[in-house]
């Protein structure tokens, strides 16, 4: 190890153990990116800044590309900073833009889905069930009172990641992933709740099924809904 | 046209990827190998992007149903148009009615593990979203939005038209070797949850040999080695990630999130793969061993610099064989 890596390592990486500064902190993803993170807890309102800091960002000309994840923001670079210095100067932008950033209370569509719960398209009720000791009833409405705002996309094409999940509900990721769980299934994946967009593995417990095309890559935007929108969920049935 | 002859699974159309569409979950996909596919294209006087076919499993078979000029980068595959013998990293003329068989990698402890079919005008598939990449997950983009398969017919934007061949490259693995302790190496900038481990778990990293199993592809390679150890759990929120970054799971085994891995995660971040590297390990076999070297900020802008450089270099001695007098 040269002693400027072990410098760059001090100054660049982050300790995950300790709470976060008050003025969030910034690591790197290689060349490609770096990722701020917002300080404190999970919430809507460090949410509406994030959502305000990427508006900003996006018109940068060191960003390719601003991406909302939950209370984070990933700067793609268009061309990596050239030295440390420049990096050191972009970071300072972040942070002070941070700073200055007011909260941006995107309130888009409030969108409806119907939801069978448990049976074939949910095959993990029962875990859920086992885990909270709640009744499949109180799951169900418990995880069908709110309405979900839409924080930010990503995972995969139209995925939406949502906010606001009752944390009575709340249930750890499976051990082994779903090899596959179909496009529209409900799940649960520690305090987050979500809908998958396509088939693909997965790591939540599906509580049931909805049918809805999240994304056509032939539309404008190609994803159906965007940070800001919200999501319902209607009981259409609950099979035992 | 170009018809697909072979079942071997897993060959897709890839360009230099989709970028700009993370915002609504869409992965960059692209060629695992970017400077095999760059310098593919240049040969044939294409756009450095264009798309290809990017072969993983072999053999792989093609037949020519027009002329049309073609060349081969990335893994040496003792490729056979009919039965004569092809150079790697070389531009051939294929005529109508001509089958190309590509065979296993060869080249011992060097070799690589997909090879980069690229056509005169590159394959010409629609444009989504910015690339011709194929999305698996969204089942988009490429042919079809899948894999390639027996019967597929894909089209070379510029078959039949005269192409300067006959002329080849030395490829990157000789011009920009890398190693560490005699075993391939490639560059890492340490991520957010570094300081998170163990100290012995991040001496452990850097002092060890990592074994690519046979659980890797282009969504990511799991590796196996001396189990790296958080200090404490670490919860963490979902987030952007991008090609090269070394994903800890519970496990302790790392794995690297390449070309079709999905734009955001939740498990901590050890470190990123340069961006300058990640052809090398889009070129590592399953089986192999590599070795991760620590860089600062400006080694790995710098790594970046000399990727460009290569290509550069590159187009300059393209541009020379294809102004000099053809001959046969």
């Amino acid at each position: 190890m040269n002693p400027q890596a072990t410098t760059a390592l001090k100054t660049r990486a982050s300790v995950k153990a300790p709470p976060a500064p008050p003025t969030g902190t910034i690591s790197l993803l290689g060349t490609t990116a770096l990722l701020f993170e917002a300080p404190g807890e999970l919430a809507l309102a460090s949410q509406q800044r994030i959502w305000a800091l990427s508006r900003e960002a996006q018109d940068w000309p060191e960003v390719r590309e601003a991406v909302p994840g939950m209370n984070n923001l990933m700067l793609t670079f268009a061309r990596p900073p050239r030295d440390a210095k420049a990096l050191a100067a972009l970071e300072a932008r972040v942070h002070a833009a941070w700073d200055a950033a007011i909260a941006l209370p995107l309130e888009g569509r409030v969108v409806e889905l119907p939801v069978v719960y448990g049976g074939e398209g949910g095959p993990h009720m029962a875990d859920v069930v086992s885990h909270t000791g709640l009744s499949v009833e109180e799951i169900v409405e418990l995880h069908s009172a709110p309405t979900y705002p839409v924080y930010a996309l990503g995972s995969h094409p139209g995925y939406c990641y949502l906010g606001g999940m009752d944390p009575r509900i709340a249930t750890p990721r499976r051990k082994v992933p779903v090899l596959s769980i179909p496009g529209g299934a409900v799940s649960i994946g520690g305090a987050q709740t979500g809908v998958s967009a396509s088939a693909g593995p997965s790591g939540w417990n599906t509580i049931g099924s909805t049918s809805m095309c999240f994304f056509d890559p032939a539309q404008d935007p190609p994803a159906m809904l965007q940070p800001g929108d919200m999501i319902r969920f209607r009981v259409e049935g609950i099979i035992r | 046209m170009i018809e697909v002859l072979s079942t071997a699974a897993l060959a897709t159309v890839q360009d230099a990827g989709r970028k700009g569409s993370l915002r609504w979950g869409v992965g960059t996909s692209g060629a695992m190998d970017n400077l095999a596919l760059a310098a593919g294209n240049l040969m044939l006087g294409n756009d450095a992007n264009a798309a290809a076919i990017e072969v993983p499993v072999f053999p792989f078979k093609v037949r020519f149903d027009e002329d049309c000029a073609f060349a081969l980068t990335g893994a040496d595959c003792a490729a056979r148009l009919d039965d004569t013998p092809l150079m790697p990293w070389w531009v051939h003329q294929a005529h109508a009615g001509q089958v190309l068989t590509l065979g296993l990698p060869q080249g011992g402890a060097q070799r690589g593990s997909r090879a980069m079919l690229c056509v005169a005008g590159g394959v010409d598939v629609p444009e989504v979203l910015g690339s011709r990449s194929t999305q698996l997950r969204g089942a988009f983009g490429g042919h079809e939005g899948r894999a390639l398969r027996r019967g597929d017919v894909l089209r070379a934007g510029r078959a039949g038209e005269p192409c300067r061949t006959h002329f080849g490259l030395v490829p990157p693995s000789l011009t920009l070797p890398l190693q560490a302790d005699g075993v391939p190496a490639v560059r890492v900038l340490p991520a957010a949850e570094y300081l998170g481990f163990e100290t012995s778990s991040r001496a452990a990293f850097w002092a060890g040999e990592w074994k690519i199993t046979a659980q890797s592809d282009r969504y990511g390679y799991r590796l196996e080695g001396e189990a790296l150890r958080p200090i404490a759990p670490m919860e963490i929120r979902s987030h952007g990630i991008v090609p090269g970054v070394i994903q800890v799971p519970h496990s302790g085994q790392p794995i690297i999130q390449m070309r079709d891995a999905q734009p955001s995660g939740g498990y901590p971040k050890f470190g990123t793969v340069i961006e300058a590297d990640l052809w090398r390990l889009g070129q590592a076999p399953i089986g192999s061993r590599i070795r991760f070297v620590e860089v600062s900020w400006a080694e790995a802008v710098a790594a970046l610099d000399e990727t460009e450089a290569w290509l550069h270099k590159v187009s300059r001695i393209v541009d020379l064989h294809r102004s000099a007098p053809q001959r046969k």
